[in-house]
């Protein structure tokens, strides 16, 4: 083999070899990683996994805000307008996280109640999961509830 | 003035951009002069037109035409003037219309400064240019037209997004842009280049000052965005990983491989078809990057059912511009090879590993950023990839790249001293064991920022190693040309970005406190005393005070107001108080009122968190110093040689065009 296609030869190898660790990598650290979002009625229904911690989206509801005293911690509950998940966060919530709006929470189930890590209200304040929207959509037609109103954010 | 006008003048430019995009190409194509030379008169009258349609857009901002759908749903009657005018790109319409403004602007400054480029070249690249104007003005003018009215007129604006009330919005994305859509002028290079059929690669000698200052805006750029979520976001974090970061970090590492491609291909001719092959991935991220942003794909996939125009436009000018460009590759590329060989231990070498590292980490940010729409596509559940998947996989591949990094500029091309190497390594190695050992002796305990210690010192010890070397070798004056100190800015800003980045990472001490008037709380070194909240006011917003005194060892260094604003259209917003040092922030946001008179504050001490942006900033300088190197002249010399190349230039294309 002449010297430069040695040297190609090498190069190849070494890119693939780059490549294919880095796959390997990204795949095993993604699969690791991936956080699954679930909706009330879905935790409800027992699809959420045990112990393991995932996304839990849907409507803060009404009334249901309340703050231990001497405390960072709240808690609230959590609706797609059908199922209803009691959440604890300790911690400053963030400024979009009001009664009515639609927030995700990340953290685990525990004893029933859906222990936050991290509570998500987005810039977007008109997103919603897509499983949450339909149930409140279906909830609405059905007259379960009054429309909630939208905070006056940008469209 | 007309916000009809604004319109009408739209409409003028996406014709001229039509033509600007056929004439010159086909000009060059045939050898016709006179079709050649309208490149310029259609670039500036394009540029004219974008320009009118844009300051309509701020006339009617700050004349609060609320008829103007845009202008009603993104400003209001008391949003201060700069805002207003600056509202202009806060949404979706009106910063493709900037994104407009900026393409007609570079290819302004092509005219201008491009005049001694071969004649043919020249108008092939004003053509491809041309072609990406057309493509953004169809898909403003067909789907986000920022001047559709609405009537009634409402009495009073919806307000800008309170986030993007700051300072920041007025220079992030037009900067950001200013990088995204510099990358069309080395993209426009290749594509002129591949149209040609040239097997000369002189063009890369001319696109590398695009290259290198398109990258220096998008570094700056996407500071300005870190340090905006720094202060705005009222977390204290400076990267989320968030999708919409992604989409502008891509680009970057993309721009960084294609920089130092383009040195390698411009002096030793080698890596011809890798270079052309990141022109074109440069330029197809920055798309994918504004749409992605823009069209709010990625926060919800619902953008597609909402508005499935938008989407299907989208996908459709993705696919013609980066399929198209890929297949013109495939079609060219096998013809220009060559090069000058280089040994496996030499600074090409070492180059393609970093080219290589930085490649594959926008492969990984891509795959992480992408993989829930993906998963949502196909009814896997909704997914979300986060920092745990991104963090520890950037730092792996990087490790590679900082490792060789300070032996690149320090090795020959072709074949390097292996001596050099050794005696280099062995200082460099000496150099960040030294730092380490009086990191640790200063306070640095964390193995993780000793790590950032040394990995730090070990970048910057190969700029200090080689820029003494240099001072010894090369004759007075020529010593440290712009090309090179543009590097040692970069590498040095690297350096700089590690420690920042790593020690913020390691050092910073944050807690979430309830505290009622009269509290104190200490965190660090230092002792945060709470004074209690007031109510105060903005032009367009009210807010709740808090008052924070900060001491150290008893003596007072700064007070502290953070604000609770509630904005006229409902919107509340945290606005963190920062005291900024060059070795640490201390940062305080105020929470909510937990009753009993009790606040929840945030309270953060954040050593070397400017270090982080002051690494960014000397990499921007690094990228506009390259510029001004007596390398990029374009000289009368040139000349000669491209009249040689003319014929050459316009011949082949046709025979080419055959084939193809």
């Amino acid at each position: 083999m002449n010297p430069v296609r040695k040297r190609r030869l090498v190069i190849t190898l070494l890119i693939l070899g780059a490549v294919a660790v880095a796959t390997a990598l990204s795949v095993f650290a993604l699969q690791k990683n991936m956080t699954y979002l679930y909706s009330p009625s879905e935790v409800d229904a027992g699809k959420a996994p045990d112990g393991h911690p995932f996304r839990l989206g849907g409507i803060v509801k009404e009334g249901s805000v309340h703050r231990v005293p001497g405390t960072l911690t709240t808690d609230f509950v959590i609706t797609d307008r059908f199922q209803s998940i009691p959440v604890s966060y300790t911690g400053i919530l963030p400024d979009l996280f009001r009664v009515g709006q639609s927030t995700i929470t990340t953290g685990s189930m525990k004893d029933g109640k859906f222990v936050a890590t991290q509570v998500l209200a987005k810039h977007d304040s008109t997103y919603m999961p897509p499983q949450v929207e339909q149930a409140i959509a279906k909830a609405e037609k059905e007259h379960r509830v009054p429309k909630t109103t939208q905070g006056g954010g940008a469209p | 003035m007309n916000p009809e006008l604004g319109q009408v003048a739209l409409i003028l430019a996406l014709v001229l951009s039509a033509l600007q995009c056929v004439l010159p190409i086909v000009g060059a194509w045939r050898g016709s002069r006179p079709l050649m030379a309208t490149a310029r008169s259609l670039a500036i009258g394009q540029f004219v037109f974008v320009a009118l349609a844009f300051g309509i857009l701020m006339w009617s901002f700050w004349t609060n035409d609320f008829s103007v759908a845009y202008v009603a749903q993104n400003s209001n009657l008391s949003l201060p003037w700069f805002y207003k005018l600056s509202a202009v790109w806060g949404a979706h319409e009106g910063s493709l219309l900037l994104w407009m403004l900026i393409l007609n602007g570079w290819t302004l400054a092509l005219v201008v400064l491009g005049g001694k480029l071969p004649e043919a070249f020249f108008s092939r690249v004003i053509g491809v240019l041309g072609f990406v104007a057309f493509g953004f003005l169809l898909y403003m003018i067909t789907t986000s037209n920022p001047f559709l009215r609405q009537f009634p007129v409402p009495a009073n604006g919806v307000d800008l997004n309170p986030v993007l009330q700051d300072p920041g919005l007025v220079f992030h994305p037009p900067t950001l842009y200013m990088g995204y859509v510099g990358f069309s002028v080395a993209f426009a290079f290749a594509i002129a280049s591949l149209l040609g059929g040239e097997l000369k690669s002189t063009w890369v000698r001319w696109a590398r000052p695009w290259t290198n200052v398109a990258w220096g805006f998008l570094t700056l750029g996407i500071v300005a965005g870190s340090a905006w979520a720094y202060y705005e976001l009222g977390w204290g974090g400076w990267w989320f990983w968030d999708p919409v970061e992604n989409a502008s970090f891509m680009p970057w590492l993309i721009g960084a491989a294609l920089i130092h491609a383009q040195a390698i291909t411009d002096k030793r001719d080698g890596l011809r078809a890798w270079t052309l092959l990141l022109s074109i991935f440069g330029f197809a991220f920055s798309l994918l990057g504004t749409f992605l942003v823009r069209s709010g794909l990625l926060t919800s996939v619902h953008a597609f059912a909402f508005a499935p125009a938008r989407g299907v436009f989208i996908l459709v000018y993705l696919a013609v511009v980066v399929g198209g460009s890929l297949l013109l590759y495939a079609l060219r590329a096998p013809k220009v090879t060559g090069g000058k060989s280089f040994a496996l231990a030499s600074r090409e070498t070492l180059m393609v590993i970093g080219n290589l590292m930085l490649t594959v980490a926008c492969a990984m940010v891509l795959l992480g950023t992408l993989y829930p729409l993906v998963g949502e596509a196909l009814d896997i559940g909704r997914i979300s990839v986060g920092p745990p998947y991104f963090g520890p996989l950037f730092l792996i591949l990087m490790t590679p790249l900082v490792l060789a990094l300070p032996f690149g500029p320090l090795s020959r091309w072709g074949k390097a001293d292996l001596k050099v190497w050794r005696n280099a390594l062995v200082r460099i190695i000496a150099l960040a064991i030294t730092a380490g050992i009086i990191g640790f002796i200063v306070g640095a305990r964390s193995w993780y920022a000793l790590l950032g210690i040394t990995a730090s010192v070990w970048v910057m010890a190969g700029v200090v190693l080689f820029a003494i070397k240099r001072w010894r070798e090369a004759p007075r004056g020529k010593r440290y040309p712009f090309e090179m100190l543009g590097m040692m800015l970069a590498h040095f800003g690297i350096g700089v970005f590690i420690a920042g980045a790593i020690l913020t990472t390691s050092m910073s001490v944050e807690q979430d406190v309830s505290m009622k008037p009269g509290a104190s709380v200490d965190v660090g070194a230092y002792d945060f005393h709470f004074n209690g909240v007031t109510e105060t006011e903005g032009p367009n917003y009210r807010a709740q005070q808090g008052t924070v005194v900060i001491t150290r060892n008893g003596k007072h260094v700064v007070t502290l107001h953070p604000q609770k604003r509630t904005y006229s259209g409902g919107q509340v917003q945290t606005e963190a108080a920062i005291e900024a040092g060059v070795f640490r922030d201390l940062y305080v946001s105020l929470g909510d009122a937990i009753g009993d008179g009790a606040w929840s504050l945030r309270v953060y001490d954040k050593p070397f968190v400017r270090w982080i942006w002051g690494g960014g900033v000397f990499m921007m300088l690094g990228g506009f110093v390259v510029v001004l190197d007596r390398r990029f002249r374009l000289r009368r010399a040139v000349e000669p040689e491209a009249v040689r190349a003319a014929p050459e230039a316009v011949v082949p294309p046709k025979l080419a065009e055959g084939e193809a």
